[in-house]
């Protein structure tokens, strides 16, 4: 106790490199955030847009991530492949992601080139040309990406399976990358709607940390995004999951070596939870299970009782919707799906049976606080968490009260929330049941690829 | 979703390449792109009372602290048993010292210190991160040296260990970029430790036995074979006692004797085996080169022309920008001890697979026969050395190539003279170098997919 008290107190005082963050609105609705960090002569800068594969629906799935491709091929200033042609010539690095709830777009770059940044991303914020061929060639390339990540992985495929049984009604059965069915169907017009419909300065927040003076990238965003117009950014319909009425039971059949099986249950987030404790206590409760070698599916299943080679839980506190409670886990050799099942249900169990223990809760605290030091290492990871708490409408406030509001977690509180939302009546079951991978296909037969 | 790099793929990529961007981000550039750029942090440098290198930068903005430690005892090492460096460093925090594996990973985690371990072919690296209130760093410190030192190797553990390693062999051979990548090594260096996997093979995971983790931790896991990289809040005297206190209790031992050269492929070989994947997985290459070498920098500088640096690439734009063939496509050296591997992949369509796979021996010898454009080395080097100011961040990054650095024995004023030794590089110097060094006639090509024939 005596070394959390210590931990505790660490976090306390000040990191004398970072500044505080600082926030300015535009007159047209962008907001920006500033943070100081002057350990390097380096700045990131990331646009945050509110769309993401949440917003989408049947028919488009995927259209928010395409879009996110064709961002680098082109506006009428900048034709294809110059964005990313003047970035590197700066020694920059630059990338983007898009998730269910957000598309961001980002530059790393020594801290006087931050201007070129700002010069592409505003003009590509409302000026993209999206020619037809080049659409063309990037559907082709996503459609490759697909096969990578999703039908070439067997868990990729199974997770996916899962998410969709798991939310009938919820943006969050789709994958981000889109079904590929709706790829194959995906119109340039599709995108140019949703361009235009979504990226627009006031659904934007531009987050810039580094070695910088906040006030002067105030100005400087002013001058290149200042200018750009507001948009009716239209209000999106909640399509909110309804309660579930008992279990579901998915088995996905795939050529694979290894078995693999996904747990999850529907709980609310941080956005939508009544009580903002009961958010913080299954962010805790997944530590609890899975944060550090310490816990307890690697201290119980994969060590003690050797059931799994490998389990983790999994909670998103920062989504936009209400989401799930996840368990996952691959069987160690010599034991089976329905053995690991049954284990990690004992640890759902246990959790709704007994307190936490104070030293099991003090050690999840306790790396919480540490992580607080540690994340300050990476700029990157600074401006990402502030852009995400932004986009999904929490603030970035939230995050200077995480750890407080960590530590107030009681046992009680945790015990409280697994009865409460870890029922069987709100589970959803996947199995991935491997079919042989040797060979045993007739060759062009739809193995992986039939969707 | 990642636009450009699949960052699953890139990461793997990029771990084996940290060694080759990463030497960019010391430098401090000489052209307006870095003026004012403060890079001159201190690398400092001595050796421990037993023998162990020891290679500091103090990073007072934080309060925590990283720790490298980095033995000549990566997968190359394995001698007859495939997996047992990677074993070996997967068992120190089983039991160590006085300790069982919970109580090593509470003692860890109830101070919110970070330990990692990672195996490559030529590299045993064990890692802690760490808050450096004295409490707390004492507690860290002294489990992480014990884990080091002390290993208790209990037997009911390494059994654990070795089923576990065994499904992550049998989770491999359901990824077919994992079986294009083990059978490229295996092919490319046939009877050289290169050739096996660092995760090791069903028959080597299951005759290994107690006395050989044994044997190998106390031939390989000893002072004069470790190189320590600190970085973090602290002064040097402190970073001198912390460096004795982690490697106080190994052995002194002796230095990993010197790793066999690597014989270069006679004559071009290709292997295809079937899979039944959406994508043909496609690798092509040859054994390219060592750390220290000396066309480094021509080769260096010429493969980010030819498809190291991403978007801008000959790769790049052929394979994904004109065609829309493949999301990712990219070659790379692996520099190591003796020559690794030069790599070209890329992953497509198996009815894509044979157009893909001509594109790429085009790209490169046409880059061969011609070497880069004007334009394109100026683009280049631009890049490498204004980006610099990026690569050295944040502390993770610094510890990693510090200890890459000591451990690979460069030249301490390497840093230094890098973005030199970029900017000296011409297009001569490139097309020289590929055209002695690459051979385009004698590459090895592995497939792994629908589109191909059987092995």
């Amino acid at each position: 106790m005596r070394r959390l008290l210590i931990l505790l107190g660490l976090g306390l005082f000040c990191l004398p490199a970072l500044g505080q963050v600082h926030e300015y609105n535009l007159d047209n609705g962008m907001k920006l955030l500033v943070r100081e960090d002057h350990r390097a002569p380096v700045v990131v800068s990331q646009i945050w847009y509110k769309i993401g594969a949440s917003y989408e629906h049947n028919g488009i799935t995927g259209v928010s991530h395409v879009l996110e491709h064709m961002m680098f091929k082109g506006t009428e200033k900048h034709g294809p492949g110059e964005f990313s042609r003047i970035i590197a010539e700066n020694g920059g690095r630059e990338n983007a992601f898009t998730s269910k709830d957000f598309t961001a777009y980002f530059q790393q770059l020594e801290k006087s080139r931050l201007a070129i940044s700002f010069e592409l991303e505003a003009d590509r914020m409302r000026n993209l040309t999206l020619p037809e061929d080049e659409f063309k060639k990037e559907r082709q390339v996503v459609m490759e990406e697909r096969k990578l990540r999703t039908e070439d992985n067997p868990r990729a495929l199974a997770y996916e399976k899962f998410n969709a049984a798991a939310f009938m009604v919820s943006p969050y059965r789709h994958p981000t990358i889109g079904w590929m069915n709706d790829l194959k169907n995906l119109t340039v017009e599709d995108l140019q709607q949703w361009y235009h419909q979504w990226y627009a300065p006031n659904n934007a927040t531009l987050v810039v940390v580094g070695d910088v003076e906040p006030d002067a990238v105030y100005r400087l965003a002013r001058e290149h995004f200042g200018r750009l117009p507001r948009v009716d950014v239209p209000p999106i319909k909640p399509r909110v999951e309804p309660p579930q009425k008992g279990e579901r039971r998915v088995v996905v059949q795939e050529p694979a070596e290894l078995p693999y099986l996904l747990i999850g249950y529907h709980v609310p987030v941080l956005k939508t939870v009544e009580q903002e404790w009961e958010a913080y206590a299954l962010e805790v409760m997944a530590g609890i299970l899975s944060s550090g070698r310490s816990a307890r599916l690697p201290a119980r299943l994969v060590r003690g009782q050797q059931i799994a080679a490998g389990a983790d839980a999994g909670y998103d506190l920062y989504s936009r919707q209400d989401n799930l409670f996840m368990l996952s886990g691959t069987p160690a050799r010599g034991h089976d799906i329905a053995e690991l099942e049954q284990a990690l249900l004992e640890e759902i169990e246990a959790l709704k049976n007994e307190p936490v223990g104070q030293a099991e809760l003090a050690r999840i605290k306790a790396q919480v606080v540490a992580g607080d030091v540690y994340e300050k290492d990476s700029v990157f990871y600074q401006a990402m968490q502030m852009g995400i708490l932004e986009t999904v409408g929490l603030g970035w406030q939230t995050m200077e009260v995480y750890r407080e509001k960590i530590n107030a977690v009681t046992p009680q509180q945790i015990q409280q929330v697994a009865r409460k939302y870890l029922r069987q009546d709100n589970r959803s079951v996947t199995i991935l049941d491997p079919l042989p991978l040797d060979g045993q296909q007739p060759a062009g037969s739809p193995t992986a690829t039939g969707h | 979703m990642m636009k450009r790099l699949n960052w699953k793929i890139a990461l793997a990529v990029i771990v084996i390449l940290a060694l080759t961007f990463t030497l960019a981000r010391f430098e401090r550039g000489d052209e307006p792109v870095s003026a004012g750029v403060d890079s001159s942090f201190e690398f400092q440098s001595w050796t421990t009372e037993n023998g162990a290198r020891v290679v500091f930068v103090p990073a007072p903005e934080l309060p925590m602290v990283d720790v490298r430690v980095v033995f000549d005892a990566g997968s190359a090492r394995d001698g007859d048993l495939p997996g047992l460096a990677n074993v070996t460093a997967g068992m120190l925090n089983e039991g160590a010292g006085q300790w069982d594996s919970d109580q090593l990973a509470e003692r860890f985690d109830d101070i919110g210190a970070n330990y990692g371990v990672s195996v490559k072919r030529d590299m045993a690296a064990f890692s802690l991160r760490s808050l450096t209130e004295e409490d707390l760093l004492e507690q860290a410190m002294q489990t992480f040296a014990t884990i080091l030192a002390e290993p208790t190797f209990p037997h009911e553990a390494f059994n654990r260990v070795r089923r576990n390693t065994l499904v992550s062999l049998q989770n491999k051979k359901q990824s077919p970029g994992e079986l294009a990548e083990d059978l490229f090594y295996r092919h490319l260096f046939g009877q050289h430790p290169y050739a096996t996997p660092v995760l090791g093979k069903e028959e080597s995971i299951k005759a290994m036995e107690l006395a050989d983790l044994k044997a190998f931790h106390q031939r390989y896991l000893v002072a004069n074979n470790a190189v320590v990289a600190i970085v973090g809040d602290m002064d040097r005297p402190q970073a001198e006692a912390l460096a004795e206190k982690i490697t106080a209790k190994l052995n002194a031992g002796e230095a990993a004797p010197a790793l066999p050269e690597v014989e270069a492929l006679d004559e071009a070989n290709r292997v295809d085996r079937s899979h039944p994947s959406a994508q043909t997985h496609l690798l092509v290459g040859q054994a390219g080169m060592r750390r220290g070498d000396r066309d480094y920098f021509s080769l260096y500088v010429g493969n980010h022309i030819l498809g190291g640096s991403g978007f801008g690439s000959r790769i790049m734009e052929t394979i994904r920008e004109e065609r829309g063939l493949a999301y990712s496509s990219y070659s790379y050296f692996v520099p190591q001890r003796v020559n690794g591997a030069f790599i070209m992949g890329l992953q497509t369509s198996n009815d894509q697979a044979e157009q893909a796979l001509s594109l790429l021996q085009e790209v490169l010898t046409r880059f061969i026969d011609e070497g880069p454009t004007a334009e394109e080395l100026q683009h280049a080097k631009k890049n490498i050395t204004g980006g610099f100011p990026l690569r050295i961040d944040s502390n993770k990054d610094i510890v990693q190539y510090i200890a890459m650095i000591e451990f690979y024995g460069l030249p301490h004023d390497y840093l230094d003279t890098f973005n030199d030794r970029v900017e000296a590089v011409t297009a001569a110097d490139i097309r020289d170098a590929f055209q002695r060094r690459i051979h385009p006639d004698k590459l090895l090509t592995v497939t792994v997919g629908n589109g191909s024939r059987s092995e």
